[in-house]
């Protein structure tokens, strides 16, 4: 096979494979002092915010549109720049807005974990914690994640958490009567034995893209091991406890069943009717793990653009012995990161969005899963209020351990996960590689 | 950069001197010698600036695009560095340590080798026969051209998110077919399939890159002398003689530029595994440029993504130099 080249030296090689790099790179010494103009603007009176969000569609957008106005008018002299965009492109834009400490916005989603480490190491995000003192106290459950050594770097507006969706018809159609809320892991057998009797695919999961595929893993790590077994290890990089093999055998013990849909280990997330999210979209497996994303992903892969009515939701099932509280449960959300040379009014934009008003019509478009005390009810979507209630009901929530470990361990993690999945890897490698890649940060 | 244009300038002077040496040479009287010797210190002057000038930019736009990014890559390989901040933690060469060690890499590069020489192995006889066929006069001979040229003209990831959609388990058109005759495709389908799936890969590579190799060799079939076939045929020689012993050795330059191309794009291979597998499953199809993507861009390790471009530099600089002095050098020298 060749690919078309302009010159065959190896020059020209060279070039290409060190452009790559290089561009990979971006660079190592750009200068992180940014934003003059922002500040200049501010100390003369009026300001503009740069806000990047990614409700890039519809009537999400238009509720942004009409919120960015709001604070405009209460607030003369601010000016508000929104930019909806595309997530991915949001997240490839920030990135490399960090890296080259330029161009970075003033109001910005966060998502917590490593990655928000890496910005406050790197000074670029602002310290919240006395600035947005009242605020924070309001969603006091919630910052948890967004807390870097007891100071807060982002304001929580949306919190989910990772559990089964499932077709209500295709259960019925195996004859499964009743589906508990909280399974054990015998009964969630039990469902997909009965989903392979009746020649159902059980399961989809996009194992082509990793991160499926390590929620399995991270959910096993939550039921397995205490809350605060997981911390301390994230906080020494040592994961000796037993309980992180378990997790590993229990999903070893899960593959051992087959309730996969075919082709797993190249399927896609959420990409296409032929993704996990596509196959259970078109009603061709029983149920895929998920977080509060669902619907909406789901109602967009199908023709009508609809929530179908037969999506239901399980927690994912509890194992015999486990050392972890039942109740906790394993989600993630996002934040409202304000930038460190951003302007003041800045913090009071972030702060204005989680105002009840704001996060009351949030929930009403079923926009993410609120975190101001009480606007959950407003949720227009069932299966999301059942959501509310389960992430409310007093367990802790763990963040996806893979954003939790930031880039380069979450990604060795989710590798050596995939591994498993496709029977190259026993449960000590998984443990090894994020060992290994931990302490190589260190 | 500046000396570098010096001494591309000085080198051009160098030949450009050699004629005017020669005519000296040849008998000038001494006088006017002197005086053409001064015109051309003239002469020199202003074409080392005219070189200069109209190099430079090119020149500017190499280092900056070119050489500078080499210079980075390097430099970045030598740290640990998460993409934020300033280069700080100097590491040495533990980053290329790291990635000879990496079970992931090793296995990324045994499969560009795979690659490199089973596209040369599959290729090259098929694009052969197809050429020769196609280069017969025959009816429709245009329309198979352009049939078999096409996938080359599509882009790679088209070319990638299409087979996708092809080889999709249970409900793609490839799967559909071979049920509908009979045969049992691979549960976990073509590309979710360890043992399968690099050959999967490999099978589609083949379609896509056919036709380059096919209009290349046509090409240079076209540079093949009908006097030799005509004098072949007069001797009584077979068809399969004719092309055994003429058009395939005269083809000869043809084909090992266009291997040297394949091999290269081998090399570098990435685009359509991205598309199609992402590396999996199981990294059973990564190739090094998938490699460092995913610790680069993926994971924020530059510094081993740095080391492992850098390695992949190395090898392909080698495979390049190799070639070019063990197999191309008769073609360039016969060329001067």
């Amino acid at each position: 096979m060749t690919r078309k080249m302009r010159g065959a030296s190896a020059v020209a090689l060279g070039a290409t494979v060190a452009l790559l790099a290089g561009a990979c790179a971006g660079q190592g010494t750009a200068d992180q002092d940014t934003d003059d103009t922002t500040t200049e603007a501010a100390e003369g009176g009026d300001v503009t915010i740069e806000w990047w969000h990614n409700s890039d569609t519809g009537e999400g957008k238009e509720y942004y549109d009409q919120v960015a106005a709001d604070f405009e008018a209460a607030n003369p002299g601010v000016t508000i720049n929104v930019q909806a965009q595309d997530h991915e492109d949001m997240l490839t834009r920030l990135q490399a807005a960090f890296q080259a400490g330029d161009g970075i916005p003033d109001v910005y989603m966060s998502r917590g974990g490593g990655e928000l480490l890496r910005e406050v190491e790197g000074g670029l995000v602002r310290d919240l914690t006395d600035d947005a003192a009242d605020t924070i106290g309001t969603l006091d459950a919630f910052v948890g994640q967004y807390t870097v050594e007891d100071r807060v770097y982002a304001l929580p507006f949306s919190m989910g958490l990772v559990g089964f969706w499932y077709n209500t018809d295709l259960f019925a159609e195996a004859g499964i009567d009743e589906v508990s809320e909280n399974p054990t892991i015998e009964e969630f057998n039990g469902y997909v034995e009965a989903l392979k009797a009746a020649d159902i695919d059980p399961v989809s999961v996009g194992a082509g893209d990793g991160w499926p595929a390590a929620h399995y893993w991270y959910y096993n790590v939550v039921r397995e091991c205490p809350f605060d077994t997981v911390e301390a290890a994230v906080e020494t990089g040592d994961y000796s406890d037993g309980c992180f093999i378990t997790a590993g055998e229990n999903l070893e013990d899960l593959l051992e069943t087959e309730p996969f849909n075919p082709g797993f280990l190249a399927t896609g997330a959420q990409a296409g009717p032929t993704s996990a999210s596509g196959l259970l979209a078109t009603e061709r497996v029983g149920m895929e793990l998920a977080g509060h994303w669902e619907p909406g992903v789901v109602g967009g892969l199908r023709e009508d653009g609809e929530v179908p009515d037969w999506l239901g939701w399980f927690a994912y099932p509890t194992f015999p012995g486990q050392a972890g509280d039942p109740a906790d449960q394993m989600g993630g959300g996002d934040a409202w990161s304000v930038s460190a040379d951003a302007p003041d009014a800045s913090v009071d934009f972030a702060e204005y969005l989680l105002t009840e008003e704001v996060q009351t019509g949030f929930a009403e478009l079923d926009m993410g899963l609120p975190t101001y005390p009480g606007t959950g009810e407003n949720l227009s979507n069932e299966g999301l209020r059942q959501l509310i209630e389960v992430r409310d009901g007093g367990g802790q929530a763990q963040l996806y351990l893979d954003t939790r470990l930031g880039q380069s361990v979450g990604g060795a993690m989710n590798d050596a996960i995939a591994l498993m999945f496709a029977g190259q890897a026993g449960p000590q490698d998984i443990v090894d590689a994020i060992e290994d890649a931990a302490a190589q940060e260190q | 950069m500046a000396d570098n244009v010096t001494a591309s300038a000085d080198a051009s002077s160098a030949t450009s001197s050699g004629p005017a040496a020669g005519a000296t040479r040849q008998g000038r009287p001494a006088a006017g010698q002197s005086a053409g010797g001064r015109r051309a210190a003239h002469s020199d002057l202003r074409k080392r600036l005219e070189i200069a000038f109209f190099v430079a930019p090119a020149l500017g736009l190499f280092v900056l695009f070119v050489v500078w990014p080499v210079i980075t890559a390097v430099q970045m390989s030598m740290f640990r560095w998460n993409g934020i901040g300033p280069l700080e933690n100097f590491v040495g060469l533990d980053n290329y340590a790291r990635v000879l060690n990496s079970d992931v890499f090793i296995g990324s590069l045994v499969n560009n080798l795979i690659i490199v020489a089973s596209s040369i192995a599959i290729q090259l006889p098929l694009g052969l026969a197809i050429a020769l066929l196609l280069n017969r006069r025959m009816w429709g001979q245009g329309l198979l051209r352009t049939i078999i040229f096409m996938p080359y003209v599509l882009a790679e990831v088209v070319a990638g998110v299409i087979w996708f959609q092809l080889l999709q388990p249970q409900y793609g058109v490839i799967d559909t077919l071979l049920e509908a005759i009979g045969l049992t495709p691979p549960p976990q389908g073509w590309l979710g399939d360890m043992d399968l799936a690099l050959w999967t890969i490999i099978v589609i590579l083949t379609w896509k890159y056919i036709g380059l190799a096919v209009i290349l060799f046509l090409a240079g079939l076209q540079g093949v002398p009908d006097e030799l076939y005509e004098a072949a045929q007069l001797d009584g020689a077979s068809w399969w003689q004719v092309q055994r012993k003429i058009t395939i050795p005269l083809l000869g330059p043809t084909i090992r530029t266009w291997a040297f191309l394949s091999m290269i794009g081998s090399l570098q291979l990435f685009d359509m595994v991205w598309i199609m597998t992402r590396g999996g499953p199981a990294n059973a199809t990564s190739t090094m440029a998938i490699f460092l993507v995913n610790e680069g861009t993926n994971r924020a390790n530059f510094g081993i993504a740095g080391a492992a471009s850098v390695v992949l530099f190395f090898i392909a600089l080698v495979f390049a130099v190799l070639y070019q002095q063990l197999i191309m050098k008769r073609d360039t020298k016969g060329g001067a």
